[in-house]
């Protein structure tokens, strides 16, 4: 499997790399995700989205940074 | 019965919303965009309030149980049948068992979907409007959730036949830069005449604090004229003593980042409101997500009151085609 996959933001919003400020980050690149993983959270209108992994891969890396502003459809991991 | 799978990120049940308890500062809530709101319900052949769920950024996954009309306005989001694609604007039929779900949002930011019938939830305030701010109308006052089950109303009056459609050319058709025109007003005099140029200069950026209470944008700090504040006004040169916020009115706490009120929004309070969005121009508004731009153009009264009568004359041509 070398073709790369991509984790996509389904929302514009605020993207964050871990649960709140004191948390870890949810997932490190070249950690191993399965399906239905959450790798980051989209912060819109006061809400919280879990993003998470549509298939098994390893995280290869992440596109943008935590906190960033990102737009709907925008790469968020690359997955391989 | 409608059978909620995933919700989406914020569906709610929406109507005209809660008209006339604006003065014991009840905001009115209701469709964000209600030329879509109103679309929809027309190819189903509904009664102009019949309740809908708007559908915010992310569509749900719903199951039908029962066979009925259905149609999707608004936002470009392109909806599934089955993991087929189907129309939008467009009188679509679902059969018992088939599952509606959605692509990511192409343009746009708010879903209209109507059924035959429309939204039972229970009426409170004159509305089926949901304001989840507290907790009330709509689905137990809050926005959909996994398990929970809508039930339809009778709120049908006509027959709108499988595969009508609405005319390409009252279609709306979201960008990502936005032109919205205010009437200027009511406490501009506030600020002082270089800031008025820059705030209708400025291309402002939605910020992701941006719901159906207000739109926050970001740009250009303004400046407010210096005074003496009056009695009751508080400190800072963007307050004035109390007044009642117009849907629509833009205030500017501390002189930035400006904020559009909207249809959940607080009715009154001490910001200085310094224009306000024409009435046919917030359903644009509500069509606008986060990230994108906005420059507001200034008119007159009478301009705005021309473009409310144009859109309901659209509304009219749509309701006499089906």
């Amino acid at each position: 499997m070398s073709d790369k996959k991509a984790i996509l933001s389904p929302l514009p919003g605020v993207f964050y790399r871990k649960p709140s400020p004191e948390k870890p980050d949810y997932v490190q690149e070249g950690d191993t995700v399965k399906a239905g993983d959450v790798v980051g959270l989209i912060e819109v209108m006061k809400n919280f989205y879990e993003v998470k992994a549509e298939e098994d891969g390893v995280i290869d890396q992440f596109c943008v940074e935590n906190e960033s502003i990102v737009d709907v459809g925008q790469e968020i991991v690359s997955l391989k | 019965m409608i059978k909620v799978i995933k919700p989406g990120l914020q569906t709610t049940v929406q109507d005209k919303g809660r008209i006339g308890l604006y003065e014991i500062g009840m905001p009115p809530s209701g469709a964000m965009d209600k030329y879509s709101f109103a679309a929809a319900n027309l190819l189903v052949g509904n009664h102009p309030n019949a309740a809908v769920l708007e559908i915010t950024y992310l569509g749900p996954e719903l199951l039908f149980e029962k066979g009925m009309r259905i149609s999707l306005t608004g936002a470009n989001m392109p909806p599934k049948i089955n993991g087929e694609p189907v129309p939008m604007w467009e009188t679509l039929e679902v059969k018992p068992g088939d599952i509606l779900s959605f692509d990511f949002v192409k343009s746009g930011a708010r879903v209209y979907l109507a059924v035959e019938g429309g939204i039972d939830v229970p009426v409170i305030m004159n509305s089926r409007s949901t304001y989840t701010l507290i907790g009330i109308g709509g689905y137990n006052g809050r926005a959909l959730a996994a398990g929970d089950v809508l039930h339809t109303a009778d709120m049908k009056e006509k027959d709108v036949p499988v595969g009508s459609r609405i005319d390409e050319a009252y279609i709306p058709v979201f960008g990502k830069a936005h032109e919205i025109r205010v009437v200027v007003g009511l406490c501009s005099y506030r600020l002082t005449e270089e800031s008025k140029q820059t705030f209708l200069q400025t291309e402002w950026t939605v910020t992701p604090e941006a719901n159906r209470i207000g739109y926050r944008h970001r740009g250009e700090r303004l400046q407010f004229v210096e005074r003496e504040q009056p009695f009751g006004a508080g400190s800072n040169p963007s307050n004035v003593t109390d007044l009642g916020y117009p849907i629509g009115s833009i205030q500017v706490p501390d002189g930035v980042e400006p904020i559009v009120l909207l249809h959940d929004a607080v009715t009154g309070g001490g910001y200085a409101t310094i224009a306000t969005v024409i009435s046919s121009d917030l359903n644009r508004m509500g069509q606008i997500k986060t990230n994108e731009k906005v420059r507001f153009a200034a008119v007159s009264l009478a301009e705005a009151l021309q473009a409310r009568r144009e859109t309901e004359e659209k509304l009219m041509r749509i309701a006499a085609s089906l």
